[in-house]
Order: C-alpha cells, then sequence, then structure tokens
C-alpha cells in the first residue's frame, strides 16, 4: 500500500517535472540561440545556427562592435532610466491610487476603478498620433520625459488593478488602529499598508518593468535622438535593409538581457521576502 | 473624566439603515457592553464612537465635549480589535510606543507607561518580540497594552476575545474584569456572546436592527426583558415561547419560560411532551421534549438526572417565572 502510493506520487512527480521541464526549455531556447550565437562568427551564425561555439567558431566581434560603437553605454543608461522612472511612478501613483479606490469612499469611486481597468483592455500605440502630437505641443519629443510619462500611463491601469485587490484584503483594524494612534494617512499607507503588499508590488514590477525595457515603438517615435536613444532603438543601426550586422545584433540583445536580468531578480527577492515577513522575522 | 453621550447617532450605508437613531448616555467609570446578532449596527456604533465612521446623523460626546468632528486620536480612546492589529513590523514595545510617540510624549513617560503597561498585563519579557512570534492571547495582551498606555478616557473593545479559543478566553475575560477594577476607566465593549456581557457589564445595551431594544444591567434584563427579542438573547438556552392560546393563557399573545424554570416531573404538570434529547453536562440536564399541546420545548434542570430520550415528562412552570408578552412583542408585567 505504502510502496504504490509512494509510486503514484513519483510518478506524479516526475510528470509534473517533464512538464516543467519542456516549457522552460521551450522559453530559453531562444533567449539561449541568442547567446550561442553572440559568441560566434558571422559564418558560423549561418552554417550551423543551433551548434554551440567551438574553438574554430568563437568569435567575440559582435560584442567588441557594439562597445566599440561608443553611444551604446548611453543607450544602456537611458533604457535603465527610461525603466526606473516609469517603474517608480507606476508603483507609486498605482498604489496611491489603488489605496484610495480600496480604502475610501467617495461618489463614482466604482466607476473611476472601472474606467482605470479599461485602460488594460485598450493598447496604448491606438493613441499613437494623439500622443506624437501632444508631445510636439508639449515641447516633450527627445526627452526622457515622452517616454516615462507613456510608460507611465501604459503601466497604471494593471498596477492599480492588482493592488487595488491586495490592499483590499488589508486588515481594517490595523489601518483602524493606526488612526487611533494618530498616524497620518500618508503614514498609514507607507508604513502600514505597502509592507503588506510588497509581494503584489513585486509582481507588478515584474509585469510593468518587462515591455518597458523591450519596446522599440515609442522610443522610435517619441525620442530618435541621439541623447535620448534607448537600447532597443540603438541596436537598430546594425539592421540595415539589404545587410544586417548579426554579430552586433546578437551580442546587443545580450547585453540588454543582463540589466533587466538583475532588476528582476532584485523584485523576486522582495517578493520573497514580502511573504515570509511575519513568519520569520 | 470619561462621560459619553450620544445623541440622535444615525448611520446609513447607501439605501441601508444600519442606525436607527441612537441615544445612550454612558457615565464615568461605567462598563458598558454592546450586545446584539450580526448586522445589528453594534460595531458600526463603536466605530463612530471611535470616530473610524462619520455618523449620518447625530452627535457624540465624550466627557462633555463634541467630538463628532475630531479625529480619533484626538479624541481621548484607545480601542482593542478583533484581530489584535497589531503592527506587524514592531515590536511590542514599539506597538505599544506608537501613539504616545505621535502624541509628542516625553521619552521616559512612554517608558514608565510601557513599564506599568506591561508590568500589569506580565508582557515584561515579550517587548523585544514581534507580533508574528507570540500566540494568539499574548498578542491580544499586547493590543490591550497598547490601549492602556494611552491612558484613555475610554476604551474601546471590539469583540477582542472572538479569536481566542476558549480557555483563553475565560482567562482573558478575567483580565479585562481586573483591569477595569484596577484602572476604573470607562469601557464600551461589542460582543456577540451573551456570557462575557453578562459577566462583565454594569450596563447592557441589547441592539437589533439598528436601534437600542433594552439598557440596563444583567439581572434587569434577565429578570426583566422589555420584549420577546431580550428575553430570547438573554438567558442560554434560549428561552422557551409558546403561543398563549395553545398554552393556555388568556390575557397575552405568547408566553415564555427560560429552560430553568421548569420543574420536571414523570406523573404531572402543566403540559406533557415526549423527551426527543437528553444532555447530560454533569452540573446541568438539559431536557428536549416535544409537546403536543405546546411544541418543542427546553428545560434545563441542575445536576444529574436519570431521564432519556423516549420518556413521557411533564413541565411546569415555576412559580412567578412566566413571561407574558403582547402581540407587538412587549413584555406585561
Amino acid at each position: 500500500m505504502a510502496f504504490s502510493r509512494a509510486r503514484r506520487n513519483l510518478i506524479a512527480e516526475l510528470g509534473a517535472h517533464a512538464i516543467l521541464l519542456t516549457f522552460t526549455v521551450i522559453a530559453l531556447f531562444p533567449v539561449l540561440l541568442v547567446l550561442i550565437n553572440s559568441l560566434k562568427t558571422k559564418k558560423a551564425i549561418f552554417r550551423a545556427p543551433l551548434a554551440p561555439p567551438d574553438a574554430e567558431t568563437f568569435d567575440l566581434i559582435g560584442y567588441a562592435t557594439v562597445l566599440a560603437q561608443g553611444n551604446f553605454p548611453f543607450y544602456f543608461w537611458n533604457s535603465l532610466f527610461v525603466t526606473l522612472g516609469s517603474l517608480f511612478l507606476v508603483l507609486l501613483l498605482g498604489a496611491m491610487a489603488a489605496f484610495a479606490l480600496s480604502e475610501y469612499r467617495f461618489p463614482f469611486n466604482r466607476f473611476v476603478a472601472l474606467y482605470m481597468a479599461l485602460g488594460i483592455m485598450v493598447p496604448i500605440r491606438l493613441g499613437t498620433v494623439g500622443i506624437l502630437n501632444l508631445m510636439v505641443a508639449t515641447g516633450l519629443v527627445n526627452t526622457h520625459w515622452a517616454l516615462i510619462l507613456v510608460y507611465t500611463a501604459q503601466g497604471l491601469p494593471l498596477s492599480i488593478f492588482i493592488l487595488s485587490e491586495f490592499m483590499a484584503v488589508v486588515s481594517k483594524d490595523l489601518k483602524a488602529a493606526g488612526r487611533i494612534d494618530g498616524l497620518s494617512e500618508y503614514a498609514i499607507f507607507f508604513r502600514l499598508v505597502l509592507p503588506l503588499v510588497r509581494p503584489a508590488m513585486a509582481t507588478v514590477a515584474v509585469f510593468t518593468m518587462i515591455p518597458i525595457w523591450n519596446d522599440l515603438w515609442f522610443p522610435l517615435i517619441l525620442a530618435p535622438a541621439e541623447e535620448t536613444k534607448t537600447l532597443t532603438l540603438g541596436a537598430q543601426v546594425f539592421v540595415g535593409q539589404f545587410v544586417s550586422n548579426w554579430n552586433a545584433i546578437l551580442a546587443a540583445m545580450a547585453l540588454a538581457i543582463i540589466p533587466v536580468l538583475i532588476l528582476y531578480l532584485i523584485f523576486s527577492r522582495q517578493l520573497i521576502r514580502g511573504i515570509t515577513a511575519g513568519a520569520v522575522k | 473624566m470619561g462621560s459619553l453621550k450620544l445623541t440622535g447617532i444615525r448611520k446609513s450605508f447607501g439605501a441601508v439603515d444600519v442606525l436607527k437613531g441612537i441615544d445612550l448616555e454612558v457615565a464615568d467609570g461605567e462598563f458598558v457592553i454592546f450586545v446584539g446578532p450580526s448586522g445589528c449596527g453594534k460595531s458600526t456604533l463603536l466605530r463612530i464612537i471611535a470616530g473610524l465612521e462619520d455618523a449620518s446623523d447625530g452627535r457624540v460626546e465624550i466627557d462633555g465635549r463634541d467630538v463628532s468632528a475630531v479625529p480619533p486620536a484626538k479624541r481621548g480612546i484607545a480601542m482593542v480589535f478583533q484581530t489584535y492589529a497589531l503592527y506587524p513590523h514592531l515590536t511590542v514595545r514599539d506597538n505599544m510606543a506608537l501613539g504616545l510617540k505621535q502624541a509628542g510624549a516625553a521619552k521616559d513617560t512612554i517608558a514608565s507607561q510601557i513599564e506599568m503597561a506591561s508590568a500589569m498585563l506580565s508582557l515584561e519579557e515579550y517587548l523585544q518580540r514581534r507580533p508574528a512570534e507570540l500566540s494568539g492571547g499574548q498578542r491580544q495582551r499586547v493590543a490591550i497594552g497598547r490601549a492602556i498606555v494611552r491612558d484613555p478616557e475610554l476604551f474601546l473593545f471590539d469583540e477582542p476575545l472572538s479569536n481566542l479559543d476558549a480557555a483563553l478566553r475565560v482567562n482573558t475575560r478575567l483580565e479585562i474584569a481586573r483591569l477595569h477594577r484596577e484602572i476604573r476607566s470607562t469601557m464600551v465593549y461589542v460582543t456577540h456572546d451573551q456570557v462575557e456581557a453578562m459577566t462583565l457589564a454594569d450596563r447592557i445595551v441589547v441592539l437589533n436592527g439598528g436601534i437600542i431594544e433594552q439598557v440596563g444591567s444583567p439581572m434587569e434584563l434577565y429578570n426583566k426583558p422589555a420584549n420577546r427579542f431580550v428575553a430570547g438573547f438573554i438567558g442560554s438556552p434560549q428561552m422557551n415561547f409558546l403561543e398563549a392560546e395553545r398554552a393556555g393563557e388568556p390575557g397575552c399573545a405568547s408566553v415564555g419560560v427560560r429552560p430553568e424554570h421548569f420543574s420536571v416531573s414523570r406523573d404531572g404538570g402543566r403540559w406533557s411532551g415526549e423527551a426527543v434529547h437528553v444532555e447530560h453536562l454533569g452540573a446541568d440536564t438539559i431536557l428536549y421534549l416535544d409537546s403536543k399541546e405546546v411544541g418543542t420545548l427546553t428545560a434545563r434542570l441542575f445536576g444529574e438526572h436519570a431521564f432519556t430520550a423516549g420518556d413521557t415528562l411533564h413541565v411546569t412552570p415555576l412559580e412567578g417565572q412566566l413571561y407574558r408578552f403582547d402581540a407587538d412583542g412587549r413584555t406585561l408585567f
């Protein structure tokens, strides 16, 4: 009896692992392909795209090209600044709006919440022409702010939606205790509520960050100037109409993974710490 | 010092009237308990006194001062919550200190207040711990300590024992009773548990459907319930209600007899019925009778009795222990 049960569990466990591993391989395969091909000569990339680099085909020419291009560290900085700036605003404003929507009773509360949630369903790119007109009129074209504002607008609906669900389950008594102890509404928000929804904040951060980091559309339209170029846009110089410098493109892509990976690691640690805060500390 | 006066308190959430005009005066040092079924508005009333909710209409006066527009922190109150509501990121000491710190009290005042409260509740050894490292009973003691430290004019308790298990509930109840004897502050306490209400209160306020049904001392409510609702709500097991006509009692709509006010015999009595279930509790024996004349009856006898299910028994209400109600449920004395 015990033996057969143990076996059944083993089979179920193997099955689960098989499914998860398959998915992991599928998800990571393109990344792996980018990484191995970024380390090969141009000929080797086309001759055997799936082969790992060996002594004969190993070549760092892609990375050399990217780094020699001079402006690339600067593009990195632009991408990072825009991403972190947008992320900060999305999290701060999203959490504050979510707190207000879930905590206070005021006229049209539900209507406002619904209006915010609608933004999840409407792709912001549909408004590109309007946004461009707006940015031209306000003189924000070719500034970091053009991108940060657009990305903040793009990220807010989902962040408000997710965070207000989480804020709603934070103990009402805890907030009441804070009010009786004389904490201001800001103190209640920053000191009592935010630490308790930290896992949700980390989730929102990851969901918000990746599309911003990867975006090509708005940098191309709103901020194509050299001094505001983001990494994705900068990498386009290697894409030609007839000839593309694949070594450089792959190397740029491989390098672009690093910052976002670091950010992800930071957030996922926050996520775990948030979940276990009460239990272990 | 800490008197409380409520005048015409109303509260509506949209179209729903939760409180429909509450008038109440609580004297300084009194222990008053709001009791009533779920949804009767007792917690809402407490939150209005605390200032956590605004009343739709009416005045709240604490110590003779109209506090209707005063924020909770400035009302001179402290509150203990059902879910303890301790700050998870702060130690026990900091949890207790926060209110005074926010009010700008001097460091040594805070320290001496914490020392006094933790001695009173034997919390000294936990002061450096965080709430997550404490048991439920300890957490509630910390929450009570946090209230004492503020030295409020008015203590508010919102079902403080509901999350504790039975044994702890009794202990903490005794602790709260002792606390009230020692510090003699005014306390307003909300519960749905009538045992807590009966054992702790100087006066009980019975709420139902947003209105006060009756205000009185525990024994007043038990002996002289103003109406059928109070009669049924106070006392356990619940009072038996019989239709006057079938019970053979003229001049009223219904009659009530408490289970403990029956004499039971095998030979003869006013109403007879078959015992459908008997509970032997040692100190008490509880009989459930199915009577053809008046329906289901509950009788509570003290001590052990040899009755079993299936026995045919006769019950008679004790002299002067029969309550008579009119058609509106008001008690006829």
